[in-house]
């Protein structure tokens, strides 16, 4: 969402998708206001329209990635996933905190690099909210060019913790190649051709 | 039956005693916390406490009267810790 | 009777929406907690996560329960939405920020595998910045403007202990 500067060595692919694929950030944005609003009616959808292309105007989005729609069966997998996650390593992170209360020593840590296998920027940067949304792993810096994140984890203190990460950020990252309909070996090269 | 709604809201009120005591704890590390991003993180905290706090009070009353308020500092909110964080960067560092 | 089971339907979804505020706020007491009781700001950041994502996430949820009747049930579905999209670039921001600092305890890091990696991609802290987006703006230009480590070690994947 800040990605609003073109990406200098990747040109912008042209119009693969259409007026449609370009409809698809119209629509949230209408939904968005209706929702606002609170009711449905035909003067909020036209309000929201307004706003929306307005807004899309002024701040025009990079082009949209990936060239097939979201995979619903693949998208669902990913969403329970990350929930179960979520409840998981809330209590997780709880019982860290309560630990920490006692004396002793303090908990310990790790950053963590870890080179992903795609190099869709968009995949990095749905990979790197996800994690920072999980308590738990909190992504500190992403680095595109070299496809590789550094991650901080609570708690990890052994190599085998590390290794734990790693494993979790491969599968969430092949979940998210699987929603957006690539496969990963697909990934890589295609993703300079339009 | 009759009982059961009296129990839901006085389960509420605990709620939001128990947010108050987070709140203060929050406000603790605010005050103390040694570096500036410390303080930023708690800020942050403290503000989705207060959410919390307009939800619960809007489900106890059923007065939806606040949830724009809600809608709005969730967006102040996060552009403040946001633009907060750009100035910390040359404060603290070393 | 149709009446007597409607009440039975609210209080049912009254009795919901309590349990989920309910836990919403115990994450958010122990996330409190661990704010204080954690060694360093990355530390804290995560049990700062809790109450932003999924403590807020769950009182909203209730909260919705509560309110089922009104229009402004759909504000919340908001409010839990942007939370999603907000809290991971507070959360990025800051913790590049600590990393960069004095935000983390490294005699508390087990590996850090960061600190060998020099940071080629991106201006450092102390430098003013050409553009305005500060949080995720990696492919600034530039390629030896951050010598905080003299010897590079290339692009290759660096391997933890």
């Amino acid at each position: 969402m800040t990605d609003r500067t073109p990406v200098p060595p990747r040109p912008a692919p042209p119009d693969s998708g259409g007026l449609l694929r370009r409809a698809v950030p119209v629509v949230w944005l209408v939904l968005v206001w209706v929702l606002l609003w609170g009711t449905f009616s035909w003067a909020n959808v036209l309000g929201g329209l307004v706003v929306a292309l307005v807004v899309l105007l002024v701040f025009p989005l990079p082009p949209a990635p990936g060239r097939n729609w979201l995979r619903p069966g693949a998208t669902l997998r990913t969403v329970r996933r990350f929930v179960a996650d979520l409840l998981v390593s809330s209590v997780q992170v709880a019982r860290q905190s309560l630990e920490a209360l006692r004396p002793g020593p303090p908990i310990r840590s790790s950053v963590v690099a870890v080179r992903l296998a795609s190099s869709s920027e968009f995949v990095m940067a749905m990979a790197v909210g996800m994690l920072s949304l999980v308590p738990g792993s909190v992504v500190i810096e992403a680095r595109p060019q070299e496809r590789t994140i550094y991650a901080h984890v609570l708690g990890a203190d052994d190599a085998e913790a590390v290794a734990a990460f790693r494993t979790q950020v491969a599968v969430l990252e092949t979940d998210l190649v699987e929603a957006l309909g690539r496969p990963p070996a697909a990934g890589a090269p295609s993703e300079e051709i339009p | 039956m009759t009982g059961l709604p009296a129990l839901l809201d006085a389960v509420l009120v605990v709620c939001l005693v128990l947010l108050g005591i987070s709140a203060l704890l929050v406000v603790v590390r605010l005050l103390r916390g040694p570096t500036g991003l410390d303080r930023l993180v708690a800020l942050d905290v403290l503000v989705a406490e207060f959410l919390c706090g307009l939800v619960v009070y809007a489900a106890l009353t059923g007065d939806s009267a606040l949830v724009p308020v809600v809608v709005a500092i969730s967006l102040v909110g996060f552009l403040g810790s946001t633009t907060v964080a750009r100035f910390v960067r040359r404060g603290t560092d070393r | 009777m149709s009446a007597g089971s409607r009440d039975g339907l609210a209080v049912t979804l009254d009795a919901i929406g309590t349990v989920a505020i309910v836990l919403g706020v115990l994450l958010t007491l122990v996330a409190s907690i661990g704010l204080l009781s954690l060694p360093d700001v990355l530390s804290r950041m995560h049990a700062a996560t809790k109450p932003q994502v999924l403590g807020l996430l769950l009182v909203v949820i209730g909260g919705a329960l509560h309110l089922r009747t009104s229009v402004d049930v759909w504000m919340l579905v908001l409010v839990g939405a942007f939370q999603l999209v907000t809290a991971p670039v507070t959360a990025h921001v800051v913790g590049r920020l600590a990393h960069r600092g004095d935000g983390v305890r490294r005699d508390l890091l087990y590996v850090d595998e960061l600190v060998d990696t020099p940071d080629t991609a991106d201006p450092g802290p102390d430098r003013p910045e050409p553009d305005e987006p500060d949080t995720e703006d990696p492919d600034a230009p530039g390629d030896a403007e951050d010598t905080d480590v003299p010897a590079p070690r290339g692009g290759g994947r660096p391997e933890g202990a």
